[in-house]
């Protein structure tokens, strides 16, 4: 048990030397390290944050608006109450005024609201609201009252919900290919780095070799090497992403922008995340470009 | 301790590097293995080393048969073998102690065992007021020292040296075969491959003399050469 605990130690010593020793190509890991998963970190932002815009949007827009004519009559309306209320895909049915519209908009622009009191006529229509089970009984509720007297247009949001579901379907795949790419470059850059005390250790492999070193314990200080780098990058990456983000996120919710920030992932909920992928990430990059570099040398 | 059962190898390129080789080396033993260049002598320290598999028959070491073994077994075999080559292969960035403390540290030998056997072997080889030195300070008959110290340090049953001589002047290469006689003497047995023929002949021991990957001649107390009629 001491003599594997000896040789573990060994094998850690070398890997901290490799490290120190390729300063220079080291650099070039971390920092491909670093850029990929800044990247991805980005990506995965972008791709959660949709998510919740696309959560949001299906509850927020599981209704029908039915746009209505000035001049109807209340009976009109009642009766295209009564016809929506028949189906059981909707949960209720709110008749909204013109001028309740009017009012509503208003205290949504807030400051700016008195920009409305110069209005002559009021450009809003009376509005019935269907509230809908699933957003997908939109268009057979639309159907069954499009005919009626009065209506003057009904307007649902089936397909902005199809689009942003679309939308965050390319900027995933997008994410996955760029992100692969440049987790495979990574790769690349890291064996070739490893691959440099390959070739300064190259007598030492040889000679341990001879003297009856197993595969293991030639092998070890390199995957040591390229898993530092992997993490050093890691714990890069997980700085840059959690200030950065930190960063846009305060400044967004500080501004104009608060409408928007709503749908952003807040920071923390995030970063428990980023911070387990990232290193996963990381090691698994390094050790694989280490063994990656050192797979020719051992066969002898 | 060494022993090949009708050995072939031929080399993925076609080239028959060794027919039929019958060889039986007890232990203790301390013999030379002579003949040109190219006529099998490294191929034939290659199946004892694992570096090459035999393309039939058997090998034995230690009694035991290692013509296949899984390649995560050959580090443990090649332990009980230690190696001297002509071109030292010492690592110039560590000290001649650090040199041959390495070998142990390799295979997880106890720091206190290598603070005993370092400074033994060391002074085995007549070098212990070098320890510190590192091999650029050191004459070349110095270097092969090192490199012999390094592959005894762990008391292998078998010392192998391919043409240990090979790049000195013959007065250090007598310096060497002494520290090898000694080492033979503690019960190590040797196998030497060498061009040397004034030392094969001074040293009276067994010669095996191989000829186009065939084993040719096979003698006690033999010399280099056979004698040439009319020479």
């Amino acid at each position: 048990m001491s003599m594997r605990f000896r040789v573990i130690k060994n094998i850690l010593k070398q890997g901290f030397k490799g490290l120190w020793r390729n300063k220079g190509m080291g650099l070039a890991s971390v920092t491909s390290i670093t850029a990929v998963l800044v990247i991805l970190g980005i990506f995965l932002i972008l791709i959660l944050s949709l998510n919740n815009v696309v959560m949001d949007t299906r509850e927020k827009f599981d209704e029908v608006q039915v746009f209505l004519e000035d001049e109807i009559t209340a009976s009109q309306i009642e009766e295209i109450e009564n016809r929506v209320k028949e189906s059981d895909k909707v949960i209720s049915v709110i008749f909204k005024s013109k001028d309740q519209a009017l009012e509503e908009m208003k205290k949504s622009w807030g400051d700016e609201g008195y920009l409305l009191n110069g209005l002559e006529t009021n450009p809003l229509p009376h509005t019935l609201i269907i509230k809908l089970k699933d957003i997908e009984y939109a268009d057979s509720v639309a159907k069954s009252i499009e005919n009626m007297e009065g209506i003057e247009e009904i307007q649902y949001n089936q397909d902005i919900i199809e689009k942003l579901v679309l939308f965050s379907n390319y900027i995933r795949n997008g994410g996955l290919v760029v992100v692969s790419i440049l987790l495979l470059v990574s790769v690349f850059i890291i064996s070739n780095t490893i691959k440099l005390t390959v070739t300064a250790r190259k007598t030492e492999i040889n000679i341990m070799k001879y003297v009856g070193a197993t595969n293991g314990y030639i092998r070890g200080p390199f995957v040591i090497e390229g898993l530092l780098f992997g993490l050093i990058g890691a714990v890069i990456s997980i700085l840059i992403v959690s200030y950065g983000y930190n960063y846009f996120f305060n400044a967004a919710s500080d501004k104009l922008y608060v409408l928007f920030t709503v749908y952003l992932v807040p920071p923390k909920a995030l970063m428990k995340d980023v911070m387990i992928i990232f290193i996963a990430i990381g090691a698994g990059i390094g050790a694989l470009g280490s063994l990656v570099s050192m797979k020719r040398f051992l066969n002898v | 301790m060494i022993r090949f059962v009708n050995v072939n190898k031929e080399y993925k390129n076609g080239v028959k590097a060794l027919s039929n080789i019958n060889l039986f080396i007890d232990k203790g033993e301390f013999v030379f293995l002579v003949g040109p260049s190219g006529a099998g002598k490294s191929t034939l320290i290659k199946l004892i080393l694992k570096e090459e598999n035999p393309t039939e028959g058997r090998i034995y070491l230690n009694n035991r048969d290692i013509t296949y073994v899984k390649n995560r077994k050959i580090p443990y075999i090649r332990r009980s073998v230690g190696v001297v080559f002509q071109d030292f292969r010492l690592l110039p960035n560590k000290t001649v102690y650090e040199n041959v403390s390495f070998a142990m540290e390799i295979i997880g030998a106890h720091p206190k065992d290598i603070r005993r056997n370092v400074p033994m072997v060391l002074s085995m080889v007549d070098l212990s007021d070098k320890a510190h030195n590192y091999p650029h300070e050191l004459s070349g008959g110095e270097h092969q020292r090192v490199a012999i110290a390094r592959a005894i340090v762990n008391s292998p049953p078998i010392l192998i040296a391919d043409e240990p001589t090979g790049n000195l002047d013959p007065e250090t290469a007598w310096g060497i075969m002494k520290v090898l006689r000694d080492i033979n003497r503690r019960g190590t047995t040797i196998l030497m491959a060498t061009h040397a023929k004034d030392i094969v002949d001074a040293m009276k021991r067994r010669v095996v003399e191989i000829e186009k990957g065939v084993i040719v001649r096979d003698e006690e107390k033999g010399v280099y050469e056979h004698e040439i009629p009319g020479y």
